[in-house]
């Protein structure tokens, strides 16, 4: 496994656990399909969220944040139409996007910043 | 969190406060500027994150949203940089808040964070203290230009860090070398001596005339009769700009982007060539309205030489600021007013091979050609000019009188006497808004308690009957007649004075 997967699936975990924590029910992870991959699709009380994961080890190139363009957000919107249709049963649902954003330096504890609701 | 500051958008010689707001948000990172920006201020979000970066205090990694308020006035050029760069910081939490709130800045960014100096400083300071305003941050580079404004707190800055350190930003000074502007060789104004000209005493003494009193001038003559020499002395004629006067040809030399380092108090001369566009004249520009020549010209000359061969659309786009005093120009997105009270000084020649009238040589030119060549200046256009002369060519007579050192009059006596018949009419226009003969309505002179006797305005009265002379031409040949009786020290014109006065108005169509 290259060295940029290994820090994104690590990141990944890391984003998990800080979902479980905030009261999240993580309902999948790395769910594919034609249009591409949704991170974590999880549940905050009734809400369908689904969430991008950004994982870097250093701010050098931009933060994490910097990375999700309007064309990604786009993306991850169809995603979530996608998942919606895949698993509802043809029901439309509303559902948002999160990201959540991890500085995941080599030594010392990852920064872990969450958005919500990203438009 | 929301942070607040000040900046000014000028329109013309005047300005607007704008309010720069900055709002962060814990969003996707992303810099917006809204408010009718153009391209060049929307260029500030780059240039803002640039010099925040490498001058110590990176921007958050968050939604930054500016808000340039009035946001229905279009806003234009970079000077807003640094009220932007310390809006966001201050929102961010870099600095207090409260500390920006109600100071002006003004100034571009460069990449490294140093502030760079802008044109018009002057009248952005003016305008904000106008508005009520009285701290400002200014670049270093336009020190000298800023201190010129009185009951003003200016602070200067090299960089945007030293910006923050003074608004209490927990940095450690560096130093770094100022941006200034880049001098201008001025071209060296030598407007020379009166006593150089030589013969001509009439045109001399008309010059004096149109010194003492503000009016306006044409001079018709041959190549080489020294039109153009004659009227580049004006300005060493006129006194010396009063203190507002000053402030307005200062601001207007400052938007023109001139480099000043002190208050401009010689009268400006602005002689552009006959090839001007009216644009160039009176000011124009699509986005940032320049004023043009005549409001350069603004208190002091605007000389127009080889007036017959400016396009007549440019020469006739001067008789509104002639009339009014203001020169306004409307564009899409703005009206700007500049001042427009100037002198105005025509040369010609009498026809397009020069020599119609001289005694040397023949003029080759057909009575249409000539005809046409002068009529390129319209009428109402002439009519507005109280002194028209003819100019002839200096006689070898002359010459030898000039070399034994005759009677010519030098610009420091020539300038006496203008001061003293200044001083004259401000006593006499003491309670009026008026300062120059030139300036006073048509009326004011005729009404009961100023006119002359019937016997001394008789010339006038029959050439105005006679409808050789138009009733704002006889309010004119008025207005002569009490710079004339000015500068010889007489209470009221007298029969001579009136004459004389037809006589400089006349003495071209004669």
């Amino acid at each position: 496994m290259k060295a940029k997967d290994a820090l994104g699936r690590r990141g990944e975990e890391i984003a998990c656990a800080h979902l479980i924590d905030a009261g999240f029910h993580v309902e999948a992870r790395n769910w594919r399909c034609p249009v591409g991959e949704i991170d974590i699709v999880a549940r905050e009380g009734p809400e369908l969220v689904i969430v991008e994961v950004k994982t870097r080890s250093t701010d050098a190139f931009g933060h994490p944040f910097e990375a999700i363009t309007p064309a990604k957000l786009r993306r991850l919107h169809l995603l979530g139409a996608a998942w919606v249709a895949a698993h509802e049963g043809g029901r439309r649902r509303p559902f948002r996007v999160d990201v959540v954003g991890i500085l995941c330096a080599s030594s010392g504890e990852p920064t872990i910043e969450h958005l919500r609701a990203v438009v | 969190m929301v942070a607040h500051t000040l900046s000014v958008a000028l329109l013309g010689m005047t300005g607007a406060v704008v309010e720069v707001e900055a709002h962060i948000a814990s969003a996707i990172p992303g810099f917006q500027i809204i408010g009718l920006p153009d391209t060049a201020l929307s260029d500030a979000k780059d240039r803002v994150r640039a010099a925040a970066a490498n001058d110590g205090c990176p921007l958050p990694a968050k939604k930054i949203v500016v808000n340039l308020s009035p946001a229905s006035l279009p806003k234009q050029g970079s000077t807003y940089d640094l009220a932007i760069a310390l809006a966001v910081l201050a929102a961010e939490g870099a600095i207090d808040p409260s500390s920006i709130a109600g100071v002006v800045h003004l100034g571009e960014l460069s990449l490294d964070g140093r502030v760079r100096p802008m044109h018009g400083v002057l009248p952005a300071i003016v305008a904000g203290r106008a508005a009520g305003y009285r701290r400002f941050v200014v670049p270093r580079g336009n020190e000298d230009e800023a201190r010129l404004v009185p009951d003003v707190e200016v602070t200067t800055v090299t960089s945007l860090r030293d910006a923050l350190i003074r608004h209490g930003a927990h940095l450690d000074p560096e130093v770094v070398e100022p941006l200034v502007l880049a001098p201008r060789s001025e071209v060296a104004a030598a407007t020379g001596d009166l006593s150089d000209v030589i013969g001509n005493p009439d045109a001399v003494e008309a010059l004096i005339v149109a010194a003492a009193g503000g009016h306006h001038l044409f001079l018709l003559g041959p190549p080489g009769a020294g039109k153009t020499m004659l009227a580049e002395r004006l300005p060493s004629l006129l006194p010396d700009l009063e203190p507002e006067a000053s402030l307005v040809a200062t601001s207007l030399a400052s938007l023109a982007g001139r480099p000043l380092t002190g208050l401009v108090v010689r009268p400006p001369l602005e002689s552009p060539h006959h090839t001007s566009s009216a644009a160039a004249i009176v000011g124009g520009g699509s986005k940032v309205i320049r004023p043009g020549a005549a409001a350069r010209a603004a208190h002091g000359v605007l000389f127009l030489d080889e007036a017959p061969e400016f396009a007549s659309a440019v020469l006739d786009s001067l008789r509104q600021p002639l009339e009014s005093g203001t020169i306004t120009i409307h564009r899409a997105n703005a009206v700007a007013h500049f001042p427009g009270r100037f002198q105005l000084v025509l040369a010609a020649n009498p026809c397009p091979c020069g020599q119609f009238g001289t005694s040397d040589i023949a003029c080759t030119c057909t009575p249409i050609a000539r005809r046409r060549y002068l009529a390129r200046m319209s009428g109402p256009l002439l009519d507005r000019i109280d002194l028209q002369l003819r100019v002839e060519r200096v006689t070898t007579a002359a010459i030898r009188v000039a070399g034994d050192g005759g009677m010519a009059v030098t610009s420091a006596e020539a300038r006496q006497r203008v001061e003293a018949a200044r001083v004259v009419a401000r006593e006499r226009l003491a309670q009026t808004p008026w300062r120059t003969n030139s300036e006073v309505p048509g009326g004011w002179y005729r009404s009961a308690k100023r006119r002359p006797a019937p016997r001394v305005t008789a010339s006038i009265d029959r050439a105005l009957e006679r409808g050789t002379l138009t009733m704002r031409g006889y309010d004119r040949v008025l207005r002569v007649a009490w710079t004339l009786a000015d500068l010889d020290g007489s209470p009221m014109p007298t029969r001579d004075h009136v004459g004389w006065a037809l006589f400089l108005r006349r003495s071209v169509s004669a």
